[in-house]
């Protein structure tokens, strides 16, 4: 049987199908608000303003963004595996042990930058153990991961529960959070590095790990596209049947892809935990795993993507939360059906406009040169 | 003379740059068997897919019984009169055959009157066309050729003056698709209209009244069988003169390189796939299996392989065991000089949304050529996959593009220089020309008997009697999981037909 759509050049695959789905979501976002008796426009004016009117909205809005980069490729790379890693939110959350443990443990003796490498492995190397149970499952006991991976966010959730309410929380305290680090267990801000392009901020949670996200986005892509081990897990996430074939080995794949997935979502613990609070406290993840899915599909699980869509996420946020302040009929819930509208049409609804662009392609296609080759007809 | 059944005029069909359907015009006399030949990629299947629905054409005209119609989805071709018989069957495996001739057409809430009205109808075709078809057997008990009938039932119950049939005969028996042919004619004789889309030419001069050759898109020539050649045709389709049998000469056999001794495998049901097989494989020899498909060689292959478990016996490459029926481990066994050809390039040869050159190295992605350290060695990956596409012809010569954007016979192509450019000693190969055209099917062959030649050992398995007679220096013959017969190169089809539909006692048979 034939291909039926023409290959959509790549601008319009990565750009203009994203764009489309989110022109759609924020019509029917402003229908909603209209519904509740504000004005759409001025609405979405306070919230760009809200995003990025000034240095300080802006560095609150990269803030947000940092975790949705860590959440967002965590998923993306078990996406190129075949794996639907949803414990994001758990395994960022049982991160944040590691990132504790390591600040309460060297916050006093140790600088902030010796602090910090010894917190992303704890970090990474806590939110890896925790996906791994579930991918162990899924390789050795056939158990699936969605399955698995949801039911061990409310495990992580329990489990920091407990911890913090129990172990981690000083003797003294009535509040379930550890104790405040030291600034060897604090991250330097990076205010700065708004002021550099001239915006003023006085004070904001916006900090170094925003870098080591972007590092990760670019690790990410050299893991995938450019190591042997990359290839492995694409060729395992497109075609079992094809790397059971090439001699790659399933188990081995599953459990590493999500051991890196893992990795990367426990390091989005180091932005709340390292890099703005200072302490560990109850559900400092706030959503950012799930949050980190539609970043995934939103960029197509490529880090070129994931970047531009966690920062439109990051957005979301702060700009909701000037609106939520700014209008009195627009509550705090009123923003989570917004972002949950973006969330429907750039994720879950992707290719509600695929079939029509692409036919659109195709009958521009005739005339246009291109590589927008398909085969016409498949063995 | 017969008046016109169907009439395309004009039609045009692109995809992006891709001019898959250019100016076709074909006219089609009620009451005949019309084939329509061309290689993969000629633009067989677009056109047959405008025709039922499926894609719409830029443009150009479709007229049936003279009259333009509009064919935008299925529903209307069936409307029409135009029934489709696909290559992989649409059917229901699960369901009565009564069950699935009704699907579709259901008529009310309660299944009781379209089910008696269906069982009324049945028993008409039957009795006008010799379709004989358990109404109540469920389809996936049935042999294949019987799920054949029932599509076939699908599209006359719906009341098709017009048949398509795509491929019908990959899946059947000799004696099978004798029988397809028998009710063809039958169909024929009561003033259907058939048109077969094929790319066995055989089968075109035995049963069509005329044939339509289409080349890149266009439709080249249209003939009336009567008048032309197997020759005449595969020259049309690919444009130049084609060897429709390649050359092959003697060649001293040398020593066991692979040894099936008592091999049994089940399959995840516990079903026995294969029963107690037993050959061997010599240096500079092609060992054929021939049989109808889903009689166990497809697991014999991929136990081979190393890729499926076997339940019992031993395989031996090179005089060491294979560990096959605990971990044998596909890249240690490409690693000792075992090459695999799998039957299913799209899911398993090859990963198809790869670009070509990273199909390259599927499954020798561990050869230190193309890594450096954990990273691969993208130049170097690239200029070898370049090498290939040189020496092997693979069109077009990109190795940047998508392998789905390949055509079946350039796939083929890449998983056959991949493996056999590491030099392999054995090398197993299955069903390495399906869906491939016949200017590739020539080129393949070449290769695989220069392999011999080179003094490495074949084991070929594939479905196309006439590729194993041509290549097979000896045959072993499949059924049921067992070996049932062993011949030399020279066995006649009628023979092997026999043997290959399960009659082991020839005389008894004669």
């Amino acid at each position: 049987m034939s291909t039926p759509y023409a290959k959509l050049p790549a601008w319009a695959d990565y750009g203009l199908i994203p764009f489309f789905n989110l022109v759609v979501a924020f019509v029917v976002a402003g229908l909603v608000v209209l519904l509740v008796g504000e004005n759409p426009f001025r609405a979405a004016a306070i919230m760009v303003e809200g995003a990025f009117g000034s240095g300080r909205n802006i560095a609150y809005t990269l803030f947000y963004s940092t975790s949705f980069i860590f959440t967002g490729l965590a998923v993306a790379v078990a996406f190129h595996g075949g794996l639907f890693n949803i414990g994001g939110e758990g395994q960022a959350y049982i991160g944040g042990l590691g990132v504790a443990l390591v600040c309460l443990s060297f916050d006093s003796i140790l600088p902030w930058w010796l602090t910090f490498p010894l917190a992303v492995l704890g970090a990474a190397g806590i939110g890896a153990a925790w996906a791994f149970i579930p991918a162990y499952l899924q390789a050795r006991r056939g158990s699936h991961i969605v399955i698995t991976t949801i039911m061990f966010n409310f495990i992580a959730a329990s489990l920091m529960v407990y911890l913090l309410v129990g172990a981690l929380k000083p003797l003294s305290s009535m509040a379930p959070q550890t104790r405040t680090f030291a600034p060897g267990g604090q991250l330097p801000k990076l205010n700065w590095l708004i002021e550099l392009f001239g915006g003023t901020v006085r004070s904001s949670p916006f900090n170094l790990s925003f870098l080591l996200a972007l590092f990760c986005a670019f690790l990410v892509w050299l893991l995938i596209w450019r190591t042997r081990l990359g290839y492995e897990i694409r060729t395992q996430g497109f075609s079992a049947k094809a790397a059971r074939y090439a001699g790659i080995g399933e188990t081995r794949i599953v459990l590493v892809t999500m051991m890196v997935s893992g990795a990367l979502a426990g390091m989005m613990a180091l932005n709340p935990v390292m890099g703005d609070q200072g302490r560990l406290q109850l559900d400092f993840v706030a959503g950012a795993g799930f949050v980190g899915i539609a970043v995934a599909l939103m960029g197509r699980s490529h880090p070129a993507g994931i970047v531009p869509a966690a920062i439109l996420f990051g957005m979301l946020y702060q700009g909701g939360a000037e609106l939520a302040f700014e209008m009195p009929n627009i509550s705090r819930d009123m923003i989570v059906i917004i972002q949950g509208l973006v969330i429907l049409f750039a994720g879950a609804l992707e290719n509600m406009f695929r079939p029509s662009i692409q036919t659109l392609f195709a009958s521009l296609g005739a005339q246009s040169s291109g590589v927008s080759a398909s085969s016409s007809e498949r063995a | 003379m017969a008046e016109t059944a169907i009439e395309l005029v004009g039609i045009n069909k692109s995809f992006g740059a891709v001019h898959a359907n250019r100016d076709i015009h074909l006219e089609i006399p009620r009451g005949t068997i019309h084939g329509i030949v061309g290689e993969n990629g000629a633009g067989k299947s677009t056109l047959m897919s405008i025709l039922y629905g499926f894609y719409q054409a830029d443009s150009g005209e479709i007229r049936v019984d003279g009259k333009p119609v509009t064919i935008a989805t299925p529903n209307d071709a069936i409307a029409t009169g135009i029934g489709m018989v696909h290559q992989h069957f649409m059917l229901v495996q699960n369901f009565t055959v009564v069950e699935n001739v009704i699907l579709g057409a259901e008529g009310e809430a309660l299944l009781n009157s379209s089910i008696a009205n269906a069982r009324s109808e049945l028993a008409r075709l039957e009795r006008e066309y010799g379709l004989e078809v358990a109404p109540d057997a469920i389809v996936e008990e049935l042999p294949v050729g019987l799920q054949q009938r029932v599509e076939i039932l699908k599209a006359l119950y719906r009341g098709a003056e017009i048949l398509i049939l795509d491929e019908p005969t990959g899946v059947l028996t000799p004696a099978e698709a004798d029988h397809l042919f028998r009710i063809l004619s039958q169909l024929k004789a009561e003033g259907k209209t058939i048109v077969l889309i094929t790319h066995k030419l055989r089968e075109i001069m035995a049963i069509t009244d005329n044939v339509s050759v289409m080349r890149q898109g266009q439709m080249v020539a249209t003939r009336k069988t009567a008048d032309t050649s197997v020759e005449e045709l595969a020259e049309l389709m690919v444009g130049r003169h084609v060897l429709l049998r390649v050359e092959k000469g003697e060649k001293e056999r040398g020593e066991v390189k692979l040894s099936v001794k008592n091999l049994t495998v089940k399959d995840s049901r516990g079903v026995t796939m294969v029963s107690d097989v037993s050959f061997d494989v010599r240096a500079g020899e092609i060992v054929g299996i021939a049989g109808v498909a889903g009689n166990g060689q497809s697991e014999l292959l991929e136990t081979i392989a190393g890729i499926r478990k076997a339940q019992s016996g031993t395989v031996h490459l090179d005089g060491a065991p294979i560990d096959v029926t605990g971990a044998a481990d596909p890249a240690e066994l490409r690693a000792r000089g075992l090459a695999h050809v799998p039957e299913d390039r799209h899911h398993v040869g090859l990963v198809l949304s790869f670009e070509e050159y990273e199909n390259s190295i599927l499954g020798y992605h561990d050869d230190p050529a193309y890594l450096k350290g954990p990273f691969l060695d993208i130049e170097a990956i690239r200029a070898d996959a370049r090498a290939k596409i040189a020496s092997y012809d693979i069109r077009p010569a990109n190795e940047r593009l998508k392998t789905a954007n390949f055509s079946g016979g350039n796939q083929q192509k890449i998983v056959l220089a991949r493996e056999i450019e590491k030099d392999p000693g054995v090398l197993i190969v299955g069903q390495p020309t399906r869906g491939v055209d016949v200017g590739a099917i020539e080129f393949i062959h070449k290769r695989l008997i220069a392999m011999r030649d080179a003094g490495k050992a074949v084991l070929l398995i594939s479905v196309e009697l006439d590729e194993i007679r041509a290549l097979s220096d000896r045959i072993l013959v499949i059924f049921d999981g067992r070996i049932v017969g062993e011949r030399d190169a020279g066995a006649t089809e009628g023979e092997l037909g026999l043997l290959m539909a399960g009659v082991e006692n020839q005389e008894a048979a004669e």
